[in-house]
């Protein structure tokens, strides 16, 4: 077995007991990646230097007899929206293309603490909005498990690099589904924490309210060691929780006895494809065996998530994204006669359709005599699902529902509808909408062999529950242990 | 032409003074070098966020406490969205419908006349930067030294019916944000501005007229002439028949002129929503009852202690206590000399106008309380005459030296050996025969030419009472 094919528990406890020397890991990852990456496209920048570098630090002190973090020496893949001090931060924008921070995100400094390795920053839709990582302004990223169809998005290139081996974990970002959505398609575990569970100090926004970082990982043992190195308040964000630190390994128990396990029946009804209706049945059968009770629960103002969404995310948007102005960073445009021809010239070069769109959107639900028939009324409709799901939790301690409706689709099938792509994240939204953490889990594949995500949701802060139901999921199924062909598909 | 009544309301921003800036860590320091105090967050690099300075809180509550508002216990900062080179985020960050102090007043004196003027709102919000035009290039740079400074506006309800009453107000506010530490309230350097809201309307109508609002007045002068510039050219229009549009208008203190900026169809729509990195300001009892309880003496409760305590006038007492600074340089003074009026005149009088003409502030000069008390103590222990002390006071001014020195080393120390006056006004008695027969004539004035020529015999060194004394004697001998 190749050292690349390892999970990262793995590969951190041969670094450990000196069975591999880090930069034997890392000669196999980056030819790894050198081997598959010209067919994936999953990686904008990688930075190979830095990386061995850092691993002959790590080594030495490994050497030494120190304790160099749970992570020590893992390579990991970083979404091109986290600034990474030194190392370009694009955001898959011609916007910030050539944008370098000169400081290091939260959960950078967090990775590195731990011993983590960065092996490169990876593609997404641009500004992390899109469902196919179609939107970035650099390359396409494809589905190792059909290179003919998108991995998801928008952290469609965390998500690939960790399905096609080229990384152990990786980091995305999960505004509505763009962790869990992309893991679904490629077969991964992809965990959204709860919102103020993880820094976001350092992440590009995109809507403050709904924006989560979260790893990408092959099992959810992996998930979990990320996560346990991710979580924790930091004083540089406002909105991060000041909890106790947590132990999240403690979940890693396969056993569901006296757990209770919603099944929204409400909510899951049309526009589902059969195949992932049935891989869906499957697992709540599954769960049963494992001694979950099923009860069934009612979600009603669910539904409304994705509308509530598209306002409160872009009208935030449409703010956050104000600062690219081509004044002191950026893209800005070579000919202009005044302020405001810089300005505009600049944000038409820079932006993308899909950006301009969610700016253009935004600008409006926010604008005088809009503000209170759509973001007032938005932001009222997001309390009544918070407490709808807080209803719930008081008849489960878990709820299970699939990732997305469909599994991966074709390069520009639903670029003609922007709400056809809207429609992949109605199972992801409701959860950031609720700040509630979710995990997609592999569940599954369709008839064409393509992967189906499970997904579970728990209460805010709930981690623990979350993790050992998908825990126990994972261990009574063996669809995490499929890998993918790197081929296009029939 | 009718008459008419005259609506004022006034927004003034103080820039509050902490350490560092609202968001982030960076210093607050005016007049660094461009782009030295500015970091990722205050310049609103990709994937930063803002941690609330709490002093900021505790500042904007002291000045709603201090001007009698209701502070909420529940209140949240908003995005003011738009574009300008000065404001890197291309959003303001602001309160909107929730500031953190609503509905206070404050009282001012016009001319003996006492007025309250009614409070809207205070509300804290970032300043922006500052666009420097380069006139050699033709460029515009960007100083984000300011940006994300701490500000609040003081909104008032429109109760102001005049220049004379706006000054007032302002001053009021001023001495106020002064006593509570909050603000330097350096006017010249933009610390404290205010925004004019004005509008005319005929004696005995209903409706407000149309106003205007003049941005950005940063001195006394400035409002005052603006508001009188604005009056006259809105009743000129009216009386014209013309139409008072509503617009923003800047003014020109040098030229005196007012003119319109930006009139209402192109108001920028600021869209308005709550900051999403930021939690609400949520305040317990606790934490506003010990601001409470904490605030400093006011200028008016200051004001009838210096009557009783010092037995001032009431002119004195307003004057030093319309400000903390000439307030702290009196008390520090007179706890040394113990002699209040005098102490008081030193300060009204000579300082003041020495201070006046250098356009310094009490804290810059050079005389310390210590060497005013001297001064002070050398006049009442009658080594030196009011008059020497007048010019040792200069000298002190211009050097910071101390008054023994001074009076020491230019040997001013006054005159007062009987013998050696005596022997002088002999001197001058004898030279003079004519003013004798004058005086005895009944000419009171010939002593007045007697004491000038002792005077300049003596330097104007010799005791005057003691002078007078021995002339009499030795005339009517």
């Amino acid at each position: 077995m190749s050292l690349y094919s390892l999970t990262l528990t793995e590969v951190a406890k041969k670094i450990k007991n000196k069975e591999v020397t880090i930069k034997e890991v890392l000669d196999d990852i980056y030819s790894r990646i050198e081997a598959v990456e010209p067919k994936v496209d999953a990686y904008i920048t990688l930075t190979q230097d830095l990386a061995y570098k850092r691993a002959e630090e790590l080594q030495q002190r490994l050497d030494n007899g120190e304790d160099i973090g749970v992570l020590g020496g893992v390579p990991i893949a970083i979404k091109d929206n986290i600034c990474t001090n030194g190392v370009k931060t694009t955001c898959a924008s011609r916007m910030l293309e050539n944008f370098t921070p000169i400081y290091d995100a939260t959960v950078i400094k967090r990775l590195e603490e731990a011993g983590a390795i960065v092996l490169g920053k990876t593609n997404m839709d641009e500004f992390a909005m899109g469902s196919s990582t179609e939107t970035s302004y650099f390359k396409k990223t494809k589905n190792p498990w059909d290179l003919a169809r998108v991995p998801g998005g928008s952290s469609g290139g965390s998500a690939a690099a960790v399905s096609a081996q080229m990384a152990y974990a990786s980091l995305g970002s999960d505004t509505g589904g763009s962790i869990r959505q992309p893991a679904s398609y490629c077969s991964v575990v992809g965990l959204k924490p709860t919102y103020g569970l993880v820094s976001r100090f350092g992440l590009v926004a995109f809507a403050s309210s709904l924006d989560q970082i979260g790893p990408f990982a092959r099992t959810v043992e992996d998930a979990t060691m990320m996560l346990n190195v991710l979580a924790g308040h930091d004083n540089m964000d406002t909105t991060s929780a000041n909890l106790e630190k947590q132990d999240y390994t403690e979940a890693l128990v396969n056993d569901v006895k006296g757990k209770v396990i919603g099944i929204p029946t409400d909510f899951i009804t049309e526009g589902i494809h059969a195949d992932v209706k049935a891989a869906y049945d499957k697992a709540i059968e599954t769960m049963k065996n494992a001694g979950a009770e099923i009860k069934e629960i009612t979600l009603s103002y669910a539904k409304y998530s994705l509308a509530t969404y598209y306002i409160v995310a872009t009208a935030e948007a449409s703010s956050n994204l104000g600062r690219y102005d081509g004044i002191r960073y950026g893209h800005r445009a070579e000919d202009f006669n005044d302020l405001e021809e810089l300005y505009r010239k600049s944000r038409t070069e820079g932006f993308g359709p899909e950006v301009k769109r969610r700016i253009m959107l935004g600008t409006y639900v926010l604008s005088s005599g809009y503000y209170d028939a759509y973001y007032k009324r938005a932001q009222q409709v997001r309390t009544l699902i918070v407490e709808n799901f807080k209803k719930a939790f008081e008849d489960c301690d878990v709820i299970m529902i699939p990732t997305a409706p469909n599994t991966s689709f074709k390069f520009g099938e639903h670029s003609a509808s922007p709400l056809e792509m809207y429609l992949e994240d109605i199972y992801t939204v409701p959860v950031n909408i609720a700040g509630l953490p979710g995990i997609s889990v592999p569940g599954g594949f369709d008839s064409k062999g393509l992967p189906i995500g499970i997904q579970f949701i728990a209460k805010s802060f709930d981690e623990k529950n979350l993790l050992q139901v998908a825990y126990t999921f994972e261990q009574n199924t063996d669809y995490h242990t499929k890998e993918p062909t790197i081929e296009e598909g029939k | 032409m009718k008459d008419y009544e005259v609506i004022i309301g006034l927004e003034v921003h103080a820039e509050l003074s902490t350490k560092t800036k609202m968001y982030c860590n960076c210093s607050t320091t005016f007049g660094a070098d461009p782009n030295t105090h500015c970091c990722p967050i205050c310049t609103g690099m990709p994937g930063v966020l803002p941690v609330l300075n709490e002093r900021v809180v505790e500042y904007a509550v002291k000045a709603g406490l201090a001007t009698n508002c209701e502070i909420s216990r529940f209140s949240k900062q908003d995005r003011k969205n738009y574009f300008y080179p000065d404001l890197p985020k291309a959003f303001q960050t602001s309160q909107y419908d929730l500031p953190l102090c609503l509905g206070g007043h404050l009282d001012i004196n016009v001319n003996g006349q006492k007025k309250t003027i009614g409070i809207t709102r205070i509300h804290i919000e970032e300043d922006a930067g500052k666009l420097i035009h380069d006139a050699y290039t033709g460029d515009t740079l960007v100083d984000m030294n300011r940006c994300a400074v701490p500000l609040i506006e003081i909104v008032s309800e429109p109760d102001i019916r005049s220049a004379d009453e706006a000054v007032a107000y302002m001053q009021t506010l001023k001495s106020i944000l002064e006593y509570l530490e909050v603000c330097d309230c350096k006017m010249q350097e933009g610390s404290l501005r205010c925004d004019v809201n004005l509008s005319v309307r005929p004696v005995g109508q209903k409706e407000f007229g149309t106003r205007t609002e003049t941005k950005n007045l940063n001195s006394f002068k400035a409002i005052h002439n603006s508001i009188e510039f604005e009056i006259k050219r809105q009743i000129e229009v009216l009386e014209n028949g013309g139409k008072i549009y509503q617009e923003t208008r800047r003014f020109d203190d040098a030229k005196g002129i007012g003119y319109a900026m930006r009139t209402k169809e192109d108001a920028h729509d600021y869209r308005y929503f709550p900051e999403p990195d930021l939690a609400p300001i949520i305040l317990s009892d606790e934490y506003v009852d010990n601001i409470k309880n904490n605030l400093p003496e006011m200028p008016h409760i200051k004001k009838e202690r210096y009557i009783k305590e010092f037995g001032l006038p009431e002119y004195d007492a307003e004057i030093l206590t319309s400000s903390l600074k000439t307030a702290n340089f009196f008390e520090k003074t007179n706890a040394i000399c113990n002699n209040p009026k005098t102490v008081s005149n030193w300060i009204m009088g000579d300082m003041a106008r020495m201070l006046n003409e250098k356009e310094m502030e009490i804290d810059e000069s050079k005389v310390t309380e210590e060497n005013l008390a001297e001064l002070i103590m050398l006049m009442d222990k009658g080594t030196i005459s009011s008059k020497i002390a007048k010019t040792v006071f200069e000298e002190m001014f211009e050097t910071g030296e101390n008054a023994k020195d001074i009076v020491e080393k230019k040997g001013l120390v006054q005159m007062s050996d009987e013998g050696a006056i005596k022997e002088i006004c002999q001197k001058v008695v004898d030279a003079n025969p004519q003013s004798i027969i004058d005086y005895k004539a009944g000419k009171d004035r010939a002593i007045g030419f007697l004491v000038g020529q002792i005077m300049k015999e003596t330097k104007g060194k010799a005791n005057p009472q003691i002078v007078n004394k021995l002339l009499l004697e030795i005339i009517n001998k």
